[in-house]
């Protein structure tokens, strides 16, 4: 029986996965955690190393999983922390595809 | 002597006041960002824009913003934006305060603006409380709340204060938490395009104060009740839209099209002058 | 467009209140923000139908706490703007005064006084509130007060307010009186050539380099408006030259506070006017304002036909206080009589003033000011 690729799309292999570098300004963090929290690809946790404010600031630990969502960027109440688009743009698309097999 | 902000919306913050007073995990840094980001996306022209606030932490955002800014006294910014804008109807006037300088000492103003539909909009960061003088209970307080007014629990009905915006006859009503960042900057792109009184009530968490009396310590917390209870709607009743500890409706519940103020002043005054003309 | 006539430059008979609104249009104003209340409240009829005869905005405001911040917001725009209102109003707008000082917004508060305290006679005469006009507020600041005694000084005076508070950057305050702003009486009115009016001083430096409070040598700083690109911050909190709240600093606090009280204590000279009749030789004096002078004059008159040396010194400014003029009298004088629609508020600065000369105080409340045989015969039973 033929193979049927469903919920693939069709140019899955031109797509081009934008990808987040980001910018800590760690003086100006108060240490909310809300860029950590409520970021979809858990790229940030908490460092160990303490500010000019006496807080933990975020850290990038997993930048090649940003997606440049902008959700950081825009819940930090202290402009701390931005996202900009990495320069190479042309990402590999990390999908998971589903084979689906039909009788 | 300004100190550089590397962020990109440093051109809209007074740097040299940075970082502001606000605490950890307070809410009205996150409604700044949303505010500069819509600025931003629409390229406003900050040389027409005025921001007006009234006495509160929220109040203070006026000498962060990049802008012609005045801090008024207490619950007079609407009146004071009144003036503004119809002295100079060109300007942009945005109102950024908070539920008790808008709706306690300040309700009366916010009533006949919005009746008036006086083309100045209104960002309200609703913190459920006086935060600047420590936490004491304000009209959008819940029933059963702790604060240092309150120390039994709150036992006043808070407003509903999309309800209440709506029925003074607001042009455009929405509410949203600083959760919902995306769609909140959204909301004041709208509201920065749209002829007519606009309003949006923000609720934010003052984690320091009232999250501390009750029982959401962290603003993490307090932004995690939004998450659960934050029900999306598209323009429901706002006389519904009651916030509890289950359900917070937030959305856009007006967006309609109304003669503002000062364009039915200017086509009067107009008028008249065409009568004179007739008589000379 | 063509529009109406802004200056009715001739010669009218018209009420107080109407000679009032008209000055404030010969004076530039073009933003009225008010709340309707007896005894003034013919000055915003007239001008909602006046303003938008010139182009200028009208506003019924919700209360009058709501008309004096319009009228600020309206001058920070760049409007010259006046409210007008009567005693239970210029209570509510006492904050707002402090605001407009603090910020140091330009404009006009007229307070045509009743009867007092709190709702009192609204359609009586009154003289309660000219000790509020100095310390109303809540706060040290210096302030302007004047007080027409008739309905042309309702027109000029009006004038004078706006020149005053544009000059100095303060709500210069109209204390009329209901009988001053009820009675009608003949106007002239220049021609608009000929009517001095007083713009407030703009900055000259580069945006940038603004500090929006920062005085020059006349201790008044230049004020830019809204939308001219200065992006400025006012604030009703102490603040530094550049506008910012300083709430911590005591150096901060003392040299803004000081400077507001200065701005208008050190420029008095300029400020005061008084009416001098007959007093080169005058043995009894008579202190009086507003509607009161009238009487006073009448009364001095009538004396001098008896052969009596009397003198009335007519306070047309009465903050700042005249001390100068009242010490300069006293000094003369044998004694000195205050007649004042109420128990008893200036003639405590003409005492202080008048320092060993003896003050007669002439209380009266309720309808009728002080008849000129009332202080007459006070004049006779000093000399």
């Amino acid at each position: 029986m033929p193979e049927r690729i469903k919920h693939a799309p069709l140019d899955k292999d031109n797509v081009k996965q934008v990808r987040g570098e980001i910018h800590l300004i760690k003086d100006q963090c108060k240490g909310c955690g809300y860029c950590i929290e409520f970021c979809p690809k858990k790229v940030l946790e908490e460092s160990e190393e303490i500010n000019a404010r006496g807080v933990h600031p975020p850290k990038v630990a997993r930048e090649e999983d940003c997606i440049m969502c902008g959700f950081c960027t825009a819940v930090c109440p202290d402009f701390a922390i931005y996202v900009v688009e990495k320069p190479e743009a042309k990402q590999e698309v990390k999908q998971e595809v589903k084979v689906v097999r039909h009788a | 002597m300004v100190q550089e902000l590397a962020h990109p919306f440093a051109k809209y913050l007074r740097a040299e006041m940075m970082p502001h007073i606000w605490c950890s995990g307070c809410g009205n840094g996150i409604v700044l960002n949303c505010f500069v980001h819509a600025l931003d996306e629409l390229q406003t022209d900050l040389d027409k824009l005025v921001i007006v606030s009234g006495i509160g932490c929220i109040g203070r955002t006026a000498g962060y913003t990049y802008a012609d800014s005045f801090h008024t006294t207490h619950g007079r910014a609407l009146a004071f934006a009144t003036g503004v804008k119809l002295a100079n109807p060109e300007l942009e006037v945005v109102v950024i305060s908070g539920d008790g300088d808008l709706f306690a000492i300040g309700g009366n103003h916010f009533i006949h603006a919005a009746r008036r539909n006086i083309g100045v909009k209104v960002l309200c960061v609703n913190n459920l409380n006086y935060g600047m003088t420590g936490g004491q209970s304000g009209p959008t307080t819940p029933l059963d709340a702790i604060t240092p007014t309150s120390p039994y629990g709150n036992v006043e009905h808070p407003f509903n204060l999309v309800h209440l915006a709506a029925a003074s006859g607001a042009a455009y009503v929405a509410r949203w938490t600083t959760l919902h960042v995306r769609r909140l900057t959204l909301s004041i792109e709208k509201l920065l395009q749209k002829k007519g009184f606009c309003f949006v009530e923000v609720l934010s968490p003052c984690p320091e104060i009232f999250g501390r009396y009750n029982k959401m310590r962290t603003g993490l917390e307090m932004m995690g009740w939004f998450k659960r209870a934050s029900v999306v709607e598209k323009f429901s009743d706002p006389a519904k839209a009651e916030i509890s500890a289950d359900r917070i409706a937030v959305g856009e519940f007006v967006d309609i099209e109304k003669l503002s103020y000062e364009r039915l002043l200017h086509e009067k005054i107009s008028k008249i002058n065409e009568k004179m003309m007739e008589k000379v | 467009m063509p529009r109406a006539r802004t200056v009715l430059s001739g010669a009218h008979f018209m009420n107080g209140d109407v000679a009032c609104a008209e000055g404030a249009l010969a004076a530039g104003c073009r933003f009225f923000a008010g709340y309707p209340i007896t005894p003034a409240t013919e000055i915003a009829e007239h001008l909602s139908e006046r303003m938008p005869e010139i182009g200028g905005v009208y506003i019924q405001m919700e209360d009058e706490i709501a008309s004096l911040a319009a009228v600020i917001g309206a001058s920070y725009s760049g409007c010259k703007a006046m409210t007008a209102t009567s005693g239970p109003g210029f209570s509510l707008m006492q904050e707002n005064i402090g605001l407009a000082i603090m910020t140091e917004a330009p404009c006009v508060v007229v307070d045509v006084m009743r009867g007092g305290p709190s709702t009192g006679q609204p359609t009586m005469p009154g003289q309660q509130d000219v000790m509020q006009a100095k310390w109303g507020s809540h706060g040290d600041y210096g302030i302007v007060a004047l007080a027409p005694s008739s309905v042309q000084e309702m027109f000029d005076l009006t004038i004078e307010a706006f020149n005053v508070a544009e000059t100095y950057r303060i709500p210069t305050l109209l204390m009329a009186d209901e009988i001053v702003a009820h009675m009608w009486e003949k106007v002239v009115i220049p021609p608009a050539d000929k009517i001095r009016t007083v713009n407030r001083k703009k900055p000259n430096v580069p945006r940038g380099m603004y500090q929006p409070f920062m005085p020059d040598d006349d201790l008044v700083p230049p004020m830019a408006c809204f939308g001219e690109g200065y992006r400025f911050h006012a604030t009703g909190l102490t603040h530094d030259e550049n506008g910012f709240p300083k709430t911590s600093s005591t150096e901060v606090q003392s040299s803004l506070v000081r400077r507001l009280c200065d701005k208008i204590n050190k420029n008095a000279d300029k400020i005061i006017r008084v009416e001098e009749v007959k007093l080169d030789d005058a043995d009894v004096v008579v202190v009086a304002y507003g509607i009161v002078a009238r009487a006073a004059l009448s009364a001095v008159r009538k004396a001098r036909e008896k052969g009596v040396k009397a003198g009335l010194l007519r306070l047309v400014t009465l903050w700042p206080f005249p001390e100068k003029q009242v010490a300069r009298v006293a000094e003369q004088a044998k004694k000195i009589v205050v007649p004042e629609m109420n128990c008893g508020q200036l003639v405590r600065e003409v005492e202080r003033a008048a320092k060993e000369t003896p003050v007669t105080f002439l209380s009266k409340l309720g309808e009728e000011p002080h008849t000129p045989m009332e202080i007459l015969e006070s004049i006779r039973r000093s000399s």
